[in-house]
Parts: structure tokens; sequence; C-alpha cells
């Protein structure tokens, strides 16, 4: 569902990404490690669209689409969804309004009707159960004045309210305490299907016994360098990561 | 973001930009003491108000144009205007019906059917058009409470009384050029007085609209609460897309006596000119409430969106006790538009409260000014002032400036004065794109949640108008 090929990205003159490949298919989950700065968030940014990141060669394909051809809004009407690593306030816009456009956008490029305010409703309680979202949360504004494991929750709530083929978590785990950690993870393993799939950017091992991946890949200068299944997180948690840098950077 | 869009919303049409063609019995260009003598012939006006025009125009003559606004405008030529014109119609209307058809189209084109106002939201319409108002609904239901609510050219013929006591009032024709200059030749408007102790059971509301060519617009606008009364007072308006500049000068005055609570509510939505900066009004308007009795109250909230220059700055002079002065607004510019605008505070009286809360947006090439006086006399002790002045930037090419003015005279009272200025975060963008909505709603939704405070203060009906308004001044406007 997922084929990135040779993604090289670059911002402001920077390289970040120089050659990345990754493939994703239905179901899955993968999880992607790698030291501060070696471009993880912007691989997501990528993903999603964001006009800043320049992209000078290879080709991502979503769902068959050409996914670089695309709109951010597109991508997200298409069913990628990027649960950002810091998420941003809107002040004065509630979430439940900043919702309703969101899911009538969605369903307007699938070609179904919209919702009436009752489903609507209907489907906020039942999701905002899922990550046990405080309903005065989903009444207030995006994010504002939200605590940092709030902001967490509410990207996941609001995942789980647009239900996207993929989901791409940056750090989602990250500022959590060990409760809210549970009930994200809990949030993002009910969301688990066989049609759905998820790259979990983390740097905990701790995320990855909750939400247990099917693959593990080590991004380490704009590539990724390592790839193995759920043990190789455990061997990062022990090892650090000096000893793929060694390898890669004595190949290099 | 990408030129493309840019030039998207830069080549979108003025939405309300339409003429009507309706035949309108006009009077030949220029101002003199006759011209003064003829409006007031035509309006078949008692003597002293001739006079009390003349006296006007004697003032302003000796008046020059106030130069201080951060704005800059060829100066309109006072010679090169109509200051009559009235549309032909049948002298007296019993039913809308009645109206002229082209009349009837117009409304409807401003989304405005009158049987839809009147059956959904109970809103009592007195539609100015052009200089002489040709529809006013609700009247026999608000003449049972003793409302007054019709043109002032007609509470100058039925209670000249309460025109003659109140006109001039609040704005003294020595007030400024354009208040001189409105008080000598000012040919409609709108006249309201709300009896002791009645709540007014509906918004009133009149929609202004400049329809004739070359023809300033002098609108005269008085609202008088009388004790204990109250009155939720709406003023929107659109004017038809045109070439040269139009001068609207009006002047609004307010009058609440002791509890009486005024809230005057104000869409603005004329025409702000091409992305060049051609054409579009010049909206030099003077408002100003009195509070006059003790713990009355003035709210002035406005949503300005239109016009190519805006000076305006409603206010409030809080001479009552305990009266309370508010001022709510949302100023927009984009392409070329200027706008200075803000507030005066005047606190006189003990324990007198006011609020500012204004919230800029500037877009394309635009200036947008606050500029606000928040003065608090010698006798005003243990009076209070907040001020909250934002600015928001949609492009690195426009500018938004603050001049606040703080005077204090005692030493009991207290001021607090807080102003931000930010840039859209493209973060916010990149956030609701992200969540499928499209640039221009993104901006929609981010601008509104910004203005929001404002924007609440609005009466229902009108706070929809205005947030669609917020949307299509600003499509595409990031950059
Ligand atoms: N706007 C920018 N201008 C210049 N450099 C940038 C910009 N954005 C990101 N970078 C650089 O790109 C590199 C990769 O950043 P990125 O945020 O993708 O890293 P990351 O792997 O997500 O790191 P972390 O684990 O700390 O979140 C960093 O060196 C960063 O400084
Ligand atoms: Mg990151």
């Amino acid at each position: 569902m997922l084929h990135i090929k040779g993604l090289e990205a670059k911002i402001e003159d920077k390289e970040i990404l120089r050659g990345l490949s990754l493939d994703v298919k239905p179901g899955e989950v993968h999880a992607i490690m790698g030291p501060n700065g070696s471009g993880k968030s912007t691989l997501a940014s990528v993903l999603a669209g964001r006009e800043d990141y320049e992209v000078t060669a290879g080709e991502v394909q979503f769902n068959g689409k050409d996914l670089l051809d695309m709109a951010p809004e597109i991508r997200s009407r298409e069913g990628l969804f990027l649960a950002f690593q810091y998420p941003v306030e809107i002040p004065g816009v509630s979430n439940m309004n900043f919702l309703k456009a969101a899911v009538a956008e969605k369903r307007k490029h699938l070609g179904l009707e919209p919702l009436s305010a009752k489903e609507f409703l209907k489907l906020v309680s039942e999701k905002s159960k899922l990550v046990e979202l405080d309903g005065q949360l989903a009444n207030r504004a995006v994010n504002e004045g939200f605590s940092g494991g709030e902001k967490k929750r509410n990207e996941i709530f609001q995942m789980a309210m647009l239900e996207p083929t993929l989901g791409i978590l940056d750090e989602t785990d990250s500022g959590l305490d060990i409760d809210a950690l549970r009930i994200v993870a809990n949030g993002v393993n009910a969301l688990r299907s066989p049609e759905r799939s998820f790259v979990l950017i983390t740097h905990y091992q701790r995320l990855l016994d909750y939400i247990v991946p099917d693959f593990v890949h080590v991004l380490y200068k704009g590539r990724i360098v390592k790839s193995g299944t759920k043990e190789l997180a455990l061997e990062l948690e022990e090892k650090g990561y000096d000893w793929i840098k060694e390898e890669v950077d004595a190949h290099a | 973001m990408s030129d493309e869009i840019l030039d998207h919303i830069t080549n979108k049409e003025y939405e309300f930009g339409f003429v009507t063609p309706i035949e309108s019995d006009k009077i030949a260009a220029g101002l003199n003491e006759d011209v003064i003598r003829l409006i007031s012939s035509k309006k078949n006006e008692p003597e002293w108000l001739l006079n009390w025009r003349l006296e006007a125009y004697a003032i302003w003559e000796k008046m020059n144009e106030p130069t201080w606004a951060h704005v800059q405008y060829k100066k309109p030529d006072f010679q090169g205007i109509s200051y009559y014109a009235a549309p032909k119609q049948k002298p007296q209307l019993n039913s809308l019906d009645e109206i002229d058809p082209e009349l009837r189209r117009t409304m409807e084109k401003l989304g405005i059917s009158m049987e839809e106002q009147k059956r959904l939201s109970g809103v009592a319409v007195d539609f100015v058009m052009d200089s002489v108002s040709v529809a006013t609904s609700f009247k026999e239901k608000l003449g049972e409470l003793g409302i007054i609510f019709c043109s002032i050219s007609e509470a100058i013929q039925e209670h000249p009384d309460l025109v003659r006591k109140y006109i001039g009032a609040v704005v003294p024709r020595t007030d400024n050029f354009y208040a001189a200059l409105n008080s000598a030749v000012f040919t409609d408007g709108s006249f309201c007085y709300i009896p002791k102790g009645v709540r007014c059971p509906m918004e009133l509301s009149t929609y202004f609209r400049i329809n004739e060519g070359g023809t300033g617009q002098f609108e005269r606008t008085l609202v008088i609460a009388d004790e204990g009364s109250y009155v939720s007072y709406l003023e929107g308006c659109t004017a038809p897309q045109r070439d040269e500049n139009q001068l609207h000068a009006a002047v609004v005055e307010l009058v609440a006596l002791g509890d009486a609570e005024i809230k005057y509510s104000t869409v603005q939505n004329w025409y702000p000119g091409d992305k060049d900066g051609k054409g579009g009004v010049f909206n030099f308007v003077t408002k100003r409430g009195l509070c006059d009795g003790n713990r009355s109250k003035i709210s002035w909230t406005q949503v300005e969106t239109g016009s190519a220059i805006t000076w305006k700055y409603p206010s409030c002079i809080l001479k009552g006790d305990y009266s309370v002065g508010e001022f709510y607004s949302v100023a927009v510019t984009n392409h070329m538009q200027q706008a200075d605008t803000g507030t005066k505070m005047i606190h006189l009286g003990k324990n007198t409260t006011s609020t500012i809360i204004s919230k800029g947006i500037s877009a394309g090439k635009s200036q947008n000014s606050y500029r606000g006086l928040v003065q608090i006399n010698k006798s005003a002790e243990h009076s209070r002032n907040f001020s909250q002045c934002d600015s928001l930037l949609m492009t690195d090419r426009c500018g938004a400036h603050t001049f606040p003015y703080i005077e204090v005279k005692n030493k009991s009272s207290k001021v607090e004065h807080e102003a931000t200025t930010s840039k859209i975060g493209e973060d916010q963008i990149f956030y609701c794109l992200q969540r499928g909505l499209d640039q221009e709603q993104a901006i929609s939704m981010i601008v509104n949640g910004y203005a929001k405070e404002v924007l609440n203060k609005l009466p229902m009906e009108f706070a929809v108008e205005a947030q669609k308004l917020l949307a299509i001044s600003l499509e595409g406007s990031v950059g």
C-alpha cells in the first residue's frame, strides 16, 4: 500500500533524505527508529506533503497512486494520516467544528453522503472512548491549552475519527505518562485491521511492547540502514546506535 | 504559498459587485448654500434644521481634511459629488409588494429577502437604498411598544422634538471635517427611540447600500435608549462595484440614558477597490455613543472587511457613574486596502469601565492600523479599562500598526493594555491541510478562530454572515 523508492528530499539546500526505500503492505505495522536528526520527522512531513521540503528524487506510491503528485489535503482524504510530533494549537477553533469539517471533506472525496449531526456525535462519542478522551477536550479549541499528553491523545482521537488506511505516528509516545501510553497504544491496536497500516516513529522500545510491530527499521543519515523484527528494537535499546553508525560510516 | 492561489483570489470579482438600474431623482454635482436649501426643501424640513445645516456648512468651509490617519489617498473632489439622489418610487408603501421589483431583486441578491427576514429571525429591516428609506417592516409591532424605528427624514417630520434635542448632541457639527459635512448635507439614515423601561424584542436592522454612481452617502443615524431600556441595532452594508471612488461619511450618534443599554453591531463590506487599489469606497465615519445616565452601557461590535479606506473610531463617552463602554472589532484589509480604525473611551463618571478588543487582520499589501484613546479624566475615579489589540499578518508585504493613546488623570483608576502581532502560522495551515481541509477552509478556520472573541459578540444571524465574509475577504491571501 505504501512503496517508497529512492526518496531524496532537501530543505533549504540541506539534503536530509538520501535515497530512502520502504515497503508497507496492508495491515502491517512498521516501526522507524533512529538517532535525533536522522530524518524521521522529515520523512513523515514529506509523505504528508509539507511544501517546505523539496523532493529531488525517488517515488512514492500510495494505494497504487502517485503520492507525491497529490496536494496535502488530497493525501489526507485518500487515507493518509499524520499524528504530529508537535501538534499545533488553533485558538478559537473548536475541536468539534474542526473534525466536522475534516470528516465532511473526506466523505465528500469518497463520494459519501455527509453525516447527520446525530451520526457525527455518535461517532465522536464512540471514538473518544477509544482513547479515553475527556468529553471536555473534544469541545475545547484544537489543542489549545492541552497538556502534552492530551495533545497526543487528541491526535489519536482525530485519527480514529478519520479512519485512515495509513497512520503515521511521529513520536506519539513521547511525553506520555505510563497510563496514557497504554491508553494510546490500546487505541492504536483497536484501529489495527487487515486494511490499515501504521508507521510508528519512536525512540523507545516500550511503545513496541504495547503495539507490536511487524518490522523495525533504523533510519540514519536519511536512509534506512537496518531492518529487522521487533527483536531489533530490543537490541537497540540495549546497545544504542553506535554500532550501527560505525557500520554505516565505515562503508561510506 | 504559491502565486497561483494568490492570482486566483486577486482575480476574484467582488461578490456583491452589481449595480441596480433604478431610475433616480438626482441633483447636479456641487456643494453650496443653495444645494443645502434644495436638499432641505426636497425633504420638506423645518426652518431650524435648514439653519442647523447652513451653520454646519459654514463650519465645514473653514475646516481642513484631517491628515493624521495612517492612510494615503487622493482627496475626494467635494464639488464633483451629487449630494442628493432619491430612488423613484411610489410615495406610500403599505406592503412589501409595492416595492420596485428591481429593488426586490437587489435585496434577494444580497440574501436579505424580507419575507425570510421577517419569518425566520424576527428582524425588522429598514432598508436604505441610496438616500431614501424605501421599506420598513415590523413597524406596527414596534409601535405597540412605543418604539420608534424609522428613517431620519420621517423622524424629522413626525418626531421633530426628539430629533432636535439629540441631533448633534453626541457628535457636534464642529467635531471634525466629515461630521461637519455630514451635518450640512445628510439626506437620510435611521432613527430609533426606545421608551423608558422597554426592552426591544427584536434586533433592529438597517441594510445600507450605495447604489447611485457618483453619489456620496451621508447617512445620519440617531439611536436613543431612554431610561432602563435595551436595544440591539444591526447595520450591514454592501456596495456595487464601480471605478471611481465613492465617499461615504456617515454620522452615528447613540444616547443611552440611565440604566439603558445599546448594542450596536456592524458588518461592513463595501467595495474595497480592485487588487491594484483602483476604485473602492472611502469610509470616513464618525460613530459615537454617550452613556449619559448612571449604569448605562454602550457596546460597539464591528466586522470591517470592505472599503478602500476606512477611517472609523466608534467611541463611548462614559458620563454616567458606573457606565460601561465596549468596543469589539475585527478589521480585515487585503490587497491595497487601508484601514485606520479603533475607538475612544472617554471616562468622565465615577466607576466607569471600558473594554476594547481589537483584532486586525492584514493581507496582500494592505495597511491596517489600530488607533485608540483611553482617557480617564480626573472626575472618573475608580475607573477601569482593559484593552487587547491583536494583529494577524497573512503576508510579509502588509502592515499592521498600533497607536494606543492612554491618558489617566486620577490615581484610583486602572488601565491595562495588551498587544500582540503574529503571522498566520504555516504550521497551523499545514495541520489543517493534513486533516483534509483545503487552503481556503484552513485560513477561514484559523482566522475565524482568531476573531472569535469578537464574532461571539454579534447577534447569531450576523455572526454567520460575518464568518462567511471573513473567509471571502481572505481567500488565498496567505503568502
Ligand atoms: N527547516 C529546516 N531547516 C534546516 N534544517 C532542517 C529543517 N527542518 C529539519 N532540518 C534538519 O533536518 C534534519 C532531520 O530532522 P528531522 O526532524 O527529520 O529529524 P528526526 O529524525 O525526526 O529527529 P528527532 O528524533 O529529534 O525528532 C535535522 O538535522 C534538522 O536540523
Ligand atoms: Mg522527529
